[in-house]
């Protein structure tokens, strides 16, 4: 009467992506999440033996408590003992939240709370008491299975947020092979260690880093390259071709789409010099193309913007749509631009349009259109265009901070609702909503700090589409750091600071002028090198972009004065990557583009940098990486500037959620902005340290 | 054999003593743990015991302090749902309606209705676990 193969755990969830997770050599990571070790305390007998031997199915390293007090005391006693903990609500000898919040002042570990009670009142409380889920009882395998995302999630957060939690010290060591694995996964094409679709796509690497950590032993690019930061960086990229993609497309057909194994496309591509953790990280983003494509929708979307951020910066969503590095493959020549729109419209099941430049451009105006979901011009406003959108805006907002919200679209059209302040709005809060992934709290957060911080800036324009703008300087950014890495110049460095600002701002809202012009600011920086850098060349496709924007860019020549009318103008529509390419047409980011703007970004960020450094500060104790922001700010010059919008919206970001891994990101970003090199995957950055831009 | 003990199982179903949960736990059942289902209906059977004893004497003194009777029941309800108990489960529900209304009345009413039921359940279990 049993099943027999139930034995096998987790099925589809952790068992399976353990095998895929980056050649590391590590056997613990190989097996993630297997051998997680969980803290299981219930006054009912009956459930605790039920959950202990689902939990065991799954693989999981369980120990059983039926008082809270014991529980404590066990993990007081072994603080790095468990990995995730799972709690009753209803006990006898302590309240669950207690327990509960004890738990996150003490170990800091993530928290699960469960109950027969499924009111909402006491679901609320769980979520306010920081619980990272909340079952209903009966609890179900399935539920079970996934609960090591919320490990891992957890551990991302504490990397990047170095002072921030006991588990730094002795993760200080994962740390680095975090901000390795980040980095690294930015750089090599994503050492996800879950190539499997699990939601977590970032998070795999985080679990390696700390697998190796807590198993002891060396990952085999972690540890003290952290301290050369973005030694990431400096690994060769991998271009994906079409031809390459299409022999991946091939071996994962024949492998079976569910099946495939990096290990095994990797064999059956025969192709030298192509690396594992390179199949795996484009496995992922493959998987979320196909997910996407197949109706998924905001998750999936965020999981392209996990994967965009945490991997190649050169991967936009739309390039992880197509499967193809396309904006890479554009940016570095390989695929004509015009192919590259083609292909991502192919793939966005939208009209081919293939900017003047000959850029990805359209690659770009599909992002837009994709990500302004509440442009309703969107030229790709259709069904694919929308739904995209609300990826989009997950996507964004998962760049921003890497982390699979799925965050609802709606949620962010919440936020932007929230974001009245069209002045006021500073991008940072915007981006700290957008990275909150949290709608209303988020919202609602971002408001005050858009009082705090008075913007000087004139009219914003309301930028609906902010979100679509932002996505087209990412993608500009994405197409310059590929550029970048394809050995240009230090562009990457600026784009990848940009683009998580962009993302964030755009996906928050649209309706901040700051943010656009922050976002103006910054797109210059993004899509082309930074004037400083050398070889500003990657403007063109930028430039391009307005032509689709559409109908902001009316003129092609001179972007940055159209660009800022049509923001003026547009503000519904105003997609943010308009304008972020018109800034990009101008080569000199610092001066063209930011000439209207750049007073306003300068001072704006300074301002909004200190504003929400402050405010963040004030709010989130425990991020000093705010600080960060006013260095930045301070630096004056165009890179700094976008660092210290970055920051700023990190910090925004993470003031609005403490808990969030928004703070992780924006610290990650921060770090890295210092050349701290911190764990930075979700800013699609690689380690690389802003300071290292030439302006 | 076989067939009766699929029979018997069956009807439990049908008749709505227990629910899908408890199917849950039988997957959770493999030739490392041969016996599970069995061992947690042993369990849980013990266990609720304890907590019928503990609103029985609860209900006996009278003074009828509905939250701890609703805490009693809470747990109750909580292992009863945990094995898929379904027509248990229903009762506690219904417990905890009355308690939250300051129904005394309904309160021990349905307590003896839940009484009946967790021992008709745990006789055809006790039944079912033999057959198999």
């Amino acid at each position: 009467m049993m099943n027999p193969s139930h034995g096998r755990g987790l099925g589809s969830g952790g068992g399976s992506s353990s095998g895929r997770n980056q050649g590391g050599g590590e056997t613990v990571v190989e097996m993630f999440p297997s051998g997680l070790r969980v803290l299981v305390v219930d006054d009912d007998p009956t459930c605790l033996m039920i959950l202990e031997r689902m939990l065991r199915t799954c693989l999981y390293e369980v120990t059983k408590c039926n008082r809270a007090e014991i529980a404590l005391s066990l993990l007081r006693k072994n603080k790095h003992g468990f990995d995730i903990v799972i709690s009753d609500v209803h006990m006898p000898d302590m309240d669950g939240f207690k327990l509960l919040e004890h738990v996150g002042l003490e170990m800091d570990l993530p928290v699960i709370m469960m109950s027969a009670d499924d009111s909402k009142s006491v679901v609320l409380k769980g979520v306010t008491h920081g619980a990272v889920d909340y079952l209903i009882k009966p609890v179900r395998m399935e539920a079970l299975k996934n609960i090591w995302q919320h490990v891992v999630r957890k551990r991302r957060t504490e990397w990047n947020v170095p002072e921030h939690s006991g588990s730094i010290e002795d993760t200080g060591e994962r740390q680095q092979q975090q901000h390795r694995g980040v980095s690294g996964a930015a750089v090599s094409g994503g050492e996800d260690g879950a190539d499997d679709n699990s939601s977590s796509v970032n998070e795999g690497n985080n679990w390696r880093s700390s697998s190796r950590k807590r198993k002891d032993e060396e990952g085999e690019d972690q540890g003290d390259d952290k301290e050369e930061d973005a030694s990431n960086l400096k690994k060769p990229r991998v271009v994906w071709s079409v031809e390459l993609h299409q022999q991946f497309v091939a071996a994962v057909n024949q492998l079976g789409v569910e099946k495939a194994v990096p290990k095994k496309i990797l064999e059956l591509m025969n192709v030298p010099g192509l690396t594992r953790e390179n199949v795996a990280s484009h496995l992922q983003k493959y998987r979320i193309y196909l997910r996407r494509l197949g109706g998924v929708s905001q998750h999936q979307g965020n999981l392209n913007n996990s994967f965009m951020t945490g991997q190649d910066a050169s991967f936009g969503p739309l390039s992880t749509l197509n499967g193809f590095d396309l904006q890479a493959l554009a940016v570095t020549g390989q695929l004509p631009a015009q192919s590259l729109a083609q292909l991502q419209a192919a793939g966005l099941g939208r009209p081919a349009m293939v900017s003047k430049s000959g850029l990805p451009v359209s690659s770009i105006v599909d992002e837009r259109s994709i990500f302004s979901f509440d442009n309703p011009k969107t030229r790709y406003g259709d069904g694919l265009g929308h739904h995209g959108q609300q990826h989009q805006p997950q996507q964004q907002m998962n760049l921003l901070h890497g982390i699979p919200t799925g965050m609802e679209p709606r949620q962010l059209a919440g936020l932007q609702q929230q974001i009245p302040m069209g002045n006021r709005m500073s991008i940072q809060q915007q981006i700290a909503a957008v990275r909150a992934g949290h709608s209303t709290q988020n919202s609602g957060m971002l408001m005050p700090l858009a009082g705090q911080q008075p913007l000087p800036r004139g009219p914003p324009p309301m930028i609906p589409s902010s979100q679509a703008s932002i996505r087209q300087p990412m993608l500009s950014n994405r197409i310059s750091e590929r550029s970048g890495f394809s050995g240009r110049n230090s562009i990457p460095e600026s784009s990848r600071v940009l683009p998580t600002s962009y993302t964030n701002l755009a996906t928050q809202h649209s309706s901040s002028s700051m943010a656009y012009n922050n976002f103006q600011q910054e797109l210059p920086v993004n899509s082309f090198p930074l004037p400083s850098a050398p070889g500003l060349s990657v403007p063109v496709p930028v430039r391009k972009v307005p032509s689709y924007q559409e109908e902001v860019n009316s003129s092609e020549a001179g972007f940055s004065n159209p660009s800022y009318e049509m923001l003026t103008n547009r503000q519904n529509d105003w997609d943010l990557r308009s304008i972020g390419i018109a800034f990009d047409a101008h080569q000199d980011a610092e001066s063209v583009a930011f000439s209207n703007s750049e007073a306003y970004s300068s001072s704006s960020m300074s301002r909004n940098n200190t504003a929400i450094a402050a405010t963040e500060h004030g709010r989130n104790q425990q991020q000093p990486p705010l600080l960060h922001h006013q260095v930045y700010a301070d630096g004056g010059n165009s890179s700094v500037r976008v660092k210290s919008e970055r920051v700023s919206a990190d910090s925004a970001a993470m003031a609005f959620h403490g808990q969030y891994s928004n703070q992780e990101d924006l610290m990650s970003a921060l770090l890295k902005q210092e050349g701290i090199a911190p764990v930075d995957t979700e800013f699609d950055f690689d380690a690389y340290s802003i300071d290292n831009i030439p302006v | 054999m076989q067939r009766q003990v699929a029979l018997i199982k069956q009807s439990l179903f049908d008749q709505g003593y227990l629910d899908e949960q408890f199917m849950e736990l039988e997957e959770l059942q493999d030739d490392a743990n041969p016996n599970f289902v069995e061992e947690v209906a042993a369990l849980y059977f013990k266990d609720s015991a304890r907590l019928i004893n503990n609103i029985d004497q609860a209900l006996e003194r009278g003074s009828f302090d509905f939250n701890r009777l609703d805490s009693y029941m809470h747990q109750f309800k909580g292992s009863s749902t945990s094995i898929g108990a379904s027509k248990v489960k229903t009762e506690c529900t219904m417990f905890r309606e009355y308690c939250r209304a300051g129904n005394a009345e309904g309160c021990l009413r349905t307590f003896q209705q839940l009484k009946k039921e967790h021992a008709t359940l745990r006789k055809k279990l006790e039944h079912y676990f033999q057959a198999s």
